[in-house]
């Protein structure tokens, strides 16, 4: 985001800016109302909530009137925390030690350093074709021919959600769309501010008119009501924003549309994985949030199908 | 200050959360127990004690290890105070204990590793008996179980560099050896009290 005094940066960080205020006072008026136990907790998770939201639109604001260099430090420490989390969470042993140094020291770098200098080739298929090749090489120099498949695949997965993913919302800096102005880091700011956006809706949704579960088995509180009520505004709110992004009302509406829907399904396998190691979060790093992992959930898949629907179409 | 600074890269590398079953604070000298997987496991212990308490307590550390090279004798000597014990020679293990009780005369507290060597990170081998002869010879001191998870998978054997992992440290409640409890007993007591904080939440 070039610069504060940009009219549209300054309407964008004041809606921000009222959201966050917007939620505090919603917060502070539900933990006097709440008369339950049960209540209570659920407010005092909110409000804990709305605090780190105040905490990360800082982080992230700052990062993005930085530029590029802001905006890519960030991403890559986030990815590096999300990969510490994710490896922490399966069963990693003596023998991928090795290969865990590759994924943590060399790929996650690496991967940014190309979102840096814009290398756009390599940036695609670095960690897709040269880390698929590469972990699987030095498990297999290591040795270790135990549970051989699983422990490569684990490694990869890893890589490629919490880096590869990850790494094309700041890549969103390297496109160039005519017209645009050379102001692709407030199309960053739209799809990170639509997806979290549409996360909060439908916890919110879910919280005041959930009923029927989705998905009961795999994350038993993602409802139906939550998923439409949440979907919907979030999209409403992208609709509404279009005079930030190249894109016309309509195509604005259907941008919001595809990144909340397929953040949804985001959210949904990372919630398998969590279900299948039997944890609620994959970390505490973000007071009641639980760790990043959960908090950029529907972001891993939504950001590289958004950052290519753009690539294709503008 | 350079103490305060390893403390703070520890908990970075580790991403150690500790998890208090006992008051963190207390001015009890203690002797803090733990199950042993890598080099990064009394450093991870002493780092996530609050700074008034990690003054004054000692990790008990091989000197094999830690003497060789400068920076490893600078950071356990001055740094981390380390009580360094030469495991080597037939009474090693008389002389270790001496040590040790002499430290705990002094008024410090120590973190031990009872097993006497790493292990694989899973199974907690069984307790050396310096344990139980700290606990008769230092009766005031509180005997405090701690578990390190992840440690093994943050540095195993025989690597250098530590792979991000997160780790965790809980300390549990104190144990108090029982009157004329044989020492056996009370080092099988003191490996369940370890093991059994792997459930503990």
């Amino acid at each position: 985001m070039s610069s504060l005094r940009d009219p549209v940066v300054q309407r964008l960080l004041g809606g921000l800016l009222a959201a966050l205020v917007l939620g505090t006072i919603a917060g502070r008026l539900l933990a006097l109302r709440a008369r339950t136990e049960a209540g209570r907790a659920t407010v005092a998770n909110m409000n804990e909530r709305i605090k780190a939201w105040w905490v990360m639109s800082a982080v992230f604001g700052i990062a993005l009137l930085t530029g590029r260099v802001g905006s890519v430090v960030l991403f890559a420490l986030l990815s590096f925390l999300a990969l510490r989390e994710f490896i922490t969470l399966i069963e990693s042993g003596r023998a991928d030690h090795r290969a865990l140094l590759v994924a943590f020291f060399l790929a996650t770098p690496a991967q940014y350093v190309l979102v840096a200098t814009e290398w756009y080739g390599l940036f695609a298929i670095f960690i897709p074709v040269y880390l698929f090749l590469l972990i699987p090489t030095v498990l297999a120099v290591i040795g270790d021919t135990h549970d051989f498949l699983r422990r490569t695949a684990t490694i990869q997965w890893g890589l490629m959600i919490c880096v590869y993913a990850i790494s094309h919302a700041p890549a969103l800096l390297l496109l160039d769309i005519p017209g645009y102005g050379g102001r692709e880091a407030l199309l960053l700011f739209y799809l990170v501010a639509v997806v979290q956006l549409s996360d909060v809706l439908q916890y919110v949704f879910g919280k005041l008119f959930g009923r029927h579960k989705i998905a009961p088995k795999v994350s038993p509180n993602k409802t139906w009501e939550g998923f439409v009520g949440g979907v919907l505004c979030a999209t409403l709110i992208g609709t509404a924003l279009y005079w930030a992004t190249p894109f016309a009302p309509l195509e604005a509406a259907a941008m919001s549309l595809l990144v909340t829907l397929v953040g949804f399904l985001g959210g949904l396998v990372m919630a398998a994985i969590k279900r299948d190691h039997g944890v609620k979060d994959y970390g505490a790093l973000i007071s009641g949030h639980g760790g990043v992992l959960d908090r950029i959930d529907s972001l891993t898949f939504a950001a590289p199908v958004f950052f290519h629907v753009t690539r294709f179409f503008f | 200050m350079i103490a305060t600074l390893i403390a703070g890269c520890a908990r970075l590398v580790t991403g150690a959360t500790a998890r208090w079953l006992v008051e963190p604070r207390s001015e009890r000298q203690r002797v803090y127990f733990a199950n042993h997987a890598s080099h990064a496991d009394f450093v991870t212990i002493w780092a996530a004690l609050p700074p008034p308490q990690r003054a004054r307590t000692r990790p008990v550390a091989a000197a094999d290890y830690w003497t060789t090279g400068r920076i490893k004798r600078y950071l356990a000597v001055r740094v981390f105070r380390a009580l360094l014990i030469d495991r080597s020679g037939s009474d090693g293990a008389r002389r270790a204990t001496e040590q040790m009780v002499g430290a705990l005369r002094d008024g410090d507290s120590l973190i031990i590793f009872p097993e006497g060597t790493r292990g694989d990170g899973r199974e907690i081998a069984p307790f050396k008996s310096g344990l139980y002869h700290l606990a008769i010879a230092a009766p005031d001191a509180e005997l405090v179980p701690v578990l390190l998870e992840n440690l093994n998978r943050v540095l195993p054997k025989g690597e250098t560099i530590p792979v991000p992992v997160i780790a965790r440290v809980t300390f549990g409640a104190p144990l108090a050896p029982a009157p004329g409890e044989a020492r056996d007993a009370l080092l099988g007591r003191a490996r369940a009290a370890v093991a059994g904080l792997r459930e503990a939440d």
